[in-house]
C-alpha cells in the first residue's frame, strides 16, 4: 500500500508538465502593480518557462529571524546599507555572473550581490517656486533662506546615506554642518513617504530624496518642475541589490533570475518602473527622459564594510549637532 | 447537584484565564522572545535615556492637555441638545481612528508652515508660526486623543442618571453646584484613567514625534527601539527599552489607580437624561463657542484630508479596493476577537476582585504600552519553530489587533460591567441567570452602548493598524494601510490621497455601524 | 414543623455583626422588624445566600444550605429597588421565574401570562417596566415570585416607595399568594402596621441579634425591653 503512495506522490511532484517555481524574497513594493514586481515576473517568466513567486515584506528582518529555515531561491531588493548584515547571515551563495557588464558609477566587486538599479541621494525641489537652488553642499550650508525636510538616520536608508554622505565630504566639520542644517530642517521624519509627502504639500523647499526622482513626475505625470539640485561635492551612491540563497531549492533557476536581472530585457525596462538608474546598461542606452536629467559628476560611497566602521560614530556626531 | 453560580465563576476565570495568558504572550512572552534571541539584555546609553525624559514630558504634557480639554468640551455636549448632535460626537471621533500618517498630513495641512493657520497670519501681516517642537508634538496627541477623552468622558455623563439632575435641580443647584457635587465626583473616577490610557497611547508614539517635534530632540523610546532594531542591529538594547516602556507603563498605572476612586454612581433606571442646570444665556454662548472650537480643531483637519483625497478616489487602481476588503475582514474579525476577549477578562477581573482582579486589568492595559516591532519580531520569534507564522498572517493580525485594542475595550466595557453588577447581580443571581443566559438576556443588553463603541472602536483601528503585518505577510495580499503606504513610496501622492480618503471613510463607516448599532436602544 | 432555621449564625462585616439561633414553621408569616442599620437586611441576605455568615448553619428541611448558592436555595426575594431589568418587557421579567434562558414552551408562555393576569396586569406583557407605574412594577416583581414556586418568600421592603394604600394592597396579594402556595413568608418591615396586618410572627433585630420569633399579637399586647425601645 505504501509503494503505490509515494509512487503516485513522487509522480505529482515531478511531473514534467509542472513547471519549476522560483521563489523569491521581496520588498513590500514588489507586491503592488505600479511596482516593478509584475514587469520582472512577466519578463523572467517568458525566458525560464517557469513560475516566478515575489515572497514580500521587510526583507532583511526576514532573512534574520527565519535563518537557515527560509524557504526561497532567491533575494531581490536590498538595500546597500544592509547587504553587510545580509551576508553575515551567511545563507547566501554566490551569483556565478559575469560583473563586467555592470556600468555604475563605484568599483563593484561582489560575488554574492548583484545592484539591479541605482540612484544618488539628492536634495529635490520645485523649480517653479526656487529658480536658485544651491549648487554645491557649501553653498547650501549658507542659505539660510532655504527650509528642509529629511529622513532620520536611524530608521531610513536614505537618512543613513545622508549622515555618511556628510561625514565623507565634511569629516571632522561634520558636527558644524549638522548645527548649520539643524537651524533649517523643518523636519525630520522617520521615512522617505513622510518627507515627500510633506515637501509635496509645501511643507519645505527642500526634501532629501534621490536625483531620478524627476523622472517619476515627468513622466507619469508629465510634470518638470520637480529637479535634484547636483552638488559639485558629489552624491552618495545607493544601489538596490539582488543574490541567490544557499539553500535554494532550485539554484540553476535563482542564477538564471540573476542573469536575466543582468539581462538589457530587464535593464531596459526597470528605470521607469522602479524610477533608477539601470545598473548593466550605458548611460546612452536609459530612456531619453532618465539620461537628459542632470547627473552628478562624482559619485561618494562607502563601501559596507566602512560604512559600517563609520557609523556608530558618524551617529554621535549627528546628534551632537542636531541637538546642541 | 451542580451549582450554576460556582460553574459561571470558574468559567469566568478559565477564560479569562485564556485572554491573560495571551496577552501574556504578547506582551511579555514576545519581549522575552527578543531578549532570549539576543542573549540578554543590553544596557542602555545616554541618549536612550535621554528619550524616556523626552518621552515622559512629551505624554505627560499630551495626556493632561488632552483631559484637561475635553472636560469643557464634554460638559457643554452633554448638557446641550441641539440639531446634528449625534453626527458632531461620531465625527469628532474620527481624529483617533486615522492611521497617524494620515492624521500628520491632515494636521500639517491646518498648522503646517503652508497650511490654513499660516495662510491667515501672511494675510494679516502676521510672522508665521512654526509648528514643529515640542508644542507641535504635544498638538498633534491631542487632535488625535481629544476625541478619545472627550467620549470617555462623555459617557461619564451620560452616566449619571437623571434622576440626580433632576435632585440638582430641586435642589437650586448653580451650574457650579452640579459640577462640584455631580460632576466633580464623576470626572474624579473617569479622569485619571483617561489621562492614563492616552499617556499610554502617546508613550509609544514614534513617527508622530518625531515628524512633529522636528527632529533628533523629539526621540521617543519606541523610536529608540525601532534604531536598536534596525540600525544597531541590538535585539537585547531592543528588548531592555522596551522593558522600560513597560517600567513605566506599570508606574502610571499604580499612580493612576492611587488617584482614582471606584464609582458611587450607578443605577437608576434609564431614562433619556434630561437636563435642569442649562443656565442662561452667558452660559449657553460659552457652550456654543466650546464646542465649535471643539469642532474646528478636530474637524478642518479632517476636511483637508476630505478635500486633498476626493477628486482621486474614483481613479483608485483595483488593487486598493481588495486591499479594503481585507482590511474589512480583517478589521471585523478582530473586533469579534476583541469583545469576546475583553468580555471574558472583564467578567474575570470581577470574579477575582480585589489586588488579583486589579492586576488582572492592568495586564489588560498593558498592550498599551507594548512596542508593536517588539510584539512582532517576538511573536514571529515564538511561532516560527511551531509553523511558518506567514500561513497565517491575517490570523495573527487579528489577535494582535484584538490585544492592542482591549485596553480601550476594556477601560469602556469593564466600569458598565461593575455597575450591571451591583444593580442587577443580586436579581440575577437570585433569579439563576448564570453563563451564557446571563451574558445573553442581561450582560450584552445592558452593556448594548460600550460594547458598540468599543467595537467600533476596535475596528476602526484594526483596519487603520499597519502593526506586525509587515513581518508577517507574504501570501495574503496587502491591507489598505499597506496599499497606502505602498503609493506613497512610489511617488503616487494623489493616489495616496485618495486610499487614505477610503480609509477614513471605511474606519468611519465601521465606527459608524457599531456605534449606532450601540446606541440603538441602549438598555431601554 | 420547623423548615427553615438558623443554627448559631453569625455574620460579621467590618465591626457589624449579627447573630440568630431560631426556627420557623412552614407556612408561618414572619415580619422582621427593628431599627434602620440594625441588620434586617442582613438577615434576609443570610437566608437568600447574598451575605456569608462566620459561623452557624442555615438550615432547609434539616438541610444545610449555607453554602447554596442563591439561586439553588429555596427562596425567592424581591429587594427594595433594582427588582425588574430594564432593558426587557414585563413579559419577560416575568418569564425568568420560569426559565432563566428565556425560551419557553406555548405552555410556559401561557404560564407567564396567567400570572400576569393573577396580579391584574392583562395586557402589560409588551411594555418596559419604565412605562409602568410604581405599584404596577410591584405587582410585576410578584408575578414572577409566583411563578418562581419557591417555599420561602423574602421581602426586603420592596414595597417601601409606595403610598399606605398601595403598599396595603400589595401585601394582601402578597399573603394571598403565601396561602395558595403555601410559601413561608420573611418580610422587613418598616411599619408595625403592615407587620399587624399580615404576619403571624415577629422578629425584633437590634443590638446585633435578630431574636426568635414571636406570635405578634402576643408581643405587641406585651412588648420586651428591646421592642419598647424600637417603638420608643
Amino acid at each position: 500500500m505504501r509503494i503505490p503512495v509515494f509512487a503516485a506522490v513522487a509522480a505529482l511532484t515531478v511531473t514534467p508538465l509542472q513547471a519549476e517555481t522560483l521563489v523569491v524574497l521581496a520588498p513590500d513594493y514588489f507586491g503592488s502593480s505600479w511596482g516593478p514586481g509584475p514587469a520582472i515576473k512577466d519578463g523572467f517568466e517568458a525566458r525560464c518557462d517557469c513560475t516566478l513567486e515575489f515572497r514580500t515584506g521587510d526583507v532583511l528582518p526576514r532573512l534574520m529571524l527565519d535563518g537557515s529555515r527560509l524557504e526561497a531561491d532567491a533575494v531581490i531588493g536590498l538595500n546597500t546599507d544592509m547587504t553587510l548584515r545580509a551576508r553575515e547571515t551567511g545563507l547566501f551563495a554566490h551569483h556565478a555572473q559575469d560583473l563586467s557588464v555592470l556600468t555604475v558609477p563605484v568599483a563593484w566587486e561582489d560575488d554574492t550581490f548583484i545592484p539591479f538599479n541605482w540612484g544618488f541621494t539628492a536634495w529635490v525641489y520645485n523649480n517653479t517656486l526656487l529658480d536658485d537652488a544651491p549648487s554645491s553642499f557649501a553653498e547650501l550650508l549658507e542659505r539660510e533662506d532655504l527650509n528642509l525636510v529629511w529622513q532620520d538616520p536611524r530608521s531610513s536608508g536614505s537618512g543613513l546615506a545622508l549622515m555618511l554622505w556628510v561625514d565623507q565630504v565634511f569629516g571632522e566639520d561634520a558636527e558644524a554642518v549638522w548645527r548649520n542644517l539643524a537651524a533649517r530642517t523643518v523636519t525630520v521624519t522617520a521615512g522617505w513617504s513622510e518627507s515627500y509627502g510633506m515637501f509635496t504639500s509645501g511643507e519645505a523647499n527642500m526634501v532629501l530624496s534621490y536625483t531620478t526622482s524627476p523622472a517619476y513626475h515627468i513622466v507619469a505625470e508629465e510634470d518638470d518642475s520637480i529637479s535634484a539640485a547636483i552638488f559639485d561635492e558629489g552624491h552618495y551612491f545607493m544601489a538596490e541589490v539582488a543574490g541567490v540563497l544557499a539553500n535554494a531549492s532550485n539554484p540553476d533557476l535563482a542564477r538564471d533570475f540573476m542573469a536575466y536581472i543582468l539581462s538589457e530585457e530587464f535593464q531596459s525596462m526597470i528605470a521607469f518602473v522602479n524610477w533608477s538608474y539601470p545598473s548593466a546598461l550605458l548611460r546612452e542606452d536609459w530612456p531619453a527622459e532618465m539620461r537628459d536629467l542632470p547627473f552628478p559628476d562624482t559619485a561618494i560611497f562607502l563601501d559596507e564594510v566602512e560604512a559600517e566602521a563609520r557609523r556608530s560614530a558618524a551617529l554621535d556626531v549627528w546628534l551632537e549637532g542636531m541637538t546642541r | 447537584m451542580s451549582d450554576p453560580a460556582r460553574q459561571a465563576r470558574a468559567l469566568a476565570l478559565l477564560f479569562g484565564g485564556l485572554v491573560a495568558v495571551w496577552l501574556v504572550m504578547l506582551n511579555f512572552g514576545a519581549l522575552g522572545a527578543v531578549a532570549f534571541r539576543a542573549e540578554g539584555l543590553t544596557a542602555l546609553r545616554n541618549s536612550d535615556w535621554a528619550a524616556v525624559r523626552f518621552t515622559l514630558l512629551q505624554a505627560t504634557l499630551s495626556a493632561g492637555l488632552s483631559v484637561a480639554l475635553a472636560i469643557p468640551i464634554a460638559r457643554a455636549l452633554a448638557r446641550r441638545q441641539f440639531f446634528g448632535r449625534g453626527l458632531l460626537i461620531t465625527l469628532m471621533g474620527a481624529p483617533f481612528i486615522l492611521p497617524t500618517l494620515v492624521a500628520v498630513l491632515g494636521l500639517l495641512a491646518v498648522f503646517g508652515r503652508s497650511g490654513l493657520v499660516n495662510q491667515v497670519f501672511d494675510m494679516l501681516g502676521l510672522s508665521r508660526f512654526n509648528i514643529f517642537g515640542l508644542h507641535g508634538v504635544v498638538l498633534a496627541h491631542v487632535f488625535y486623543n481629544l476625541p478619545l477623552a472627550t467620549r470617555i468622558l462623555l459617557q461619564g455623563w451620560a452616566g449619571i442618571p437623571s434622576e440626580r439632575f433632576r435632585l440638582a435641580a430641586v435642589l437650586g443647584f448653580s451650574p457650579r453646584d452640579t459640577f462640584r457635587q455631580l460632576e466633580a465626583p464623576m470626572l474624579r473616577d473617569l479622569a485619571p484613567g483617561a489621562f492614563l490610557v492616552i499617556f499610554l497611547i502617546c508613550l509609544t508614539s514614534f513617527s508622530v514625534a518625531l515628524t512633529m517635534g522636528g527632529g533628533p530632540r523629539a526621540t521617543t523610546v519606541e523610536l529608540a527601539i525601532f534604531q536598536a532594531f534596525r540600525f544597531d542591529f541590538d535585539m537585547g538594547r531592543a528588548a531592555m527599552l522596551a522593558l522600560v516602556q513597560f517600567g513605566l507603563c506599570a508606574v502610571a498605572g499604580v499612580i493612576a489607580w492611587r488617584v482614582a476612586l471606584p464609582s458611587s454612581l450607578g443605577g437608576g433606571l434609564d431614562r433619556p437624561v434630561q437636563r435642569f442646570d442649562l443656565g442662561g444665556r452667558g452660559l449657553r454662548l460659552r457652550d456654543a463657542a466650546l464646542i465649535m472650537a471643539g469642532a474646528a480643531f478636530l474637524l478642518v483637519p479632517l476636511a483637508m484630508v476630505v478635500l486633498r483625497g476626493a477628486p482621486h478616489v474614483a481613479a483608485l487602481p483595483p488593487e486598493v479596493w481588495q486591499a479594503t476588503g481585507r482590511s474589512l475582514i480583517v478589521a471585523l474579525g478582530a473586533t469579534a476577537a476583541t469583545i469576546a476577549m475583553t468580555l471574558a477578562l472583564a467578567h474575570a477581573v470581577l470574579a477575582l476582585g480585589g489586588k488579583r482582579g486589579a492586576g488582572l486589568e492592568w495586564l489588560g492595559l498593558a498592550a498599551l504600552a507594548a512596542s508593536p516591532l517588539v510584539i512582532g519580531t517576538g511573536l514571529f520569534l515564538l511561532i516560527r519553530p511551531l509553523a511558518n507564522p506567514r500561513d497565517f498572517a491575517l490570523l495573527v493580525t487579528m489577535l494582535v489587533n484584538a490585544g492592542m485594542a482591549m485596553p480601550f475595550a476594556l477601560r469602556l466595557i469593564l466600569p458598565d460591567l461593575r455597575a450591571e453588577l451591583t444593580t442587577q447581580g443580586r436579581l440575577a443571581t437570585a433569579l439563576g441567570l448564570h453563563g451564557w443566559a446571563r451574558l445573553r438576556i442581561v450582560t450584552l443588553p445592558r452593556l448594548r452602548r460600550p460594547l458598540g463603541f468599543a467595537a467600533g472602536l476596535t475596528a476602526a483601528l484594526s483596519m487603520g493598524d499597519l502593526g506586525v503585518i509587515m513581518l508577517f505577510a507574504e501570501r495574503e495580499g496587502a491591507t489598505l494601510p499597506m496599499q497606502l503606504y505602498r503609493l506613497m513610496n512610489a511617488y503616487r501622492q494623489d493616489d495616496a490621497a485618495g486610499a487614505a480618503l477610503v480609509l477614513l471613510g471605511a474606519s468611519l463607516a465601521l465606527f459608524v455601524v457599531f456605534e449606532r448599532w450601540g446606541r440603538g436602544r441602549a438598555g431601554t | 414543623m420547623d423548615v427553615l432555621a438558623l443554627e448559631h449564625v453569625t455574620s460579621t462585616q467590618g465591626d457589624f455583626a449579627l447573630a440568630a439561633h431560631w426556627a420557623i414553621p412552614e407556612g408561618a408569616l414572619v415580619a422582621v422588624v427593628g431599627p434602620s442599620g440594625a441588620g434586617k437586611s442582613t438577615l434576609l441576605g443570610a437566608v437568600a445566600g447574598f451575605v456569608a455568615i462566620n459561623a452557624g448553619r442555615v438550615l432547609w428541611q434539616g438541610r444545610d444550605i449555607s453554602r447554596t448558592s442563591p439561586s439553588l436555595r429555596p427562596v425567592s426575594i424581591l429587594f427594595q429597588d433594582n427588582n425588574l431589568f430594564p432593558h426587557l418587557t414585563v413579559f419577560e421579567n416575568v418569564a425568568l421565574g420560569l426559565r432563566p434562558s428565556l425560551r419557553l414552551t406555548v405552555a410556559e408562555r401561557q404560564r407567564v401570562e396567567g400570572a400576569l393576569a393573577r396580579v391584574g396586569l392583562v395586557g402589560l406583557g409588551p411594555r418596559k417596566p419604565a412605562q409602568l407605574s410604581g405599584g404596577q412594577q410591584s405587582r410585576v416583581a410578584l408575578a414572577r415570585v409566583l411563578l418562581q414556586r419557591k417555599p420561602v418568600m423574602l421581602l426586603d421592603e420592596p414595597f417601601a416607595a409606595l403610598g399606605p394604600a398601595l403598599r396595603k394592597e400589595m401585601l394582601a396579594l402578597v399573603a394571598e399568594i403565601c396561602r395558595e402556595t403555601r410559601a413561608t413568608l420573611l418580610m422587613v418591615s418598616h411599619e408595625l402596621r403592615d407587620a399587624e396586618t399580615i404576619a403571624d410572627q415577629l422578629v425584633l433585630v437590634s443590638d446585633g441579634v435578630a431574636h426568635a420569633p414571636a406570635p405578634t399579637q402576643q408581643v405587641l399586647a406585651d412588648p420586651s425591653a428591646a421592642l419598647r425601645n424600637y417603638l420608643g
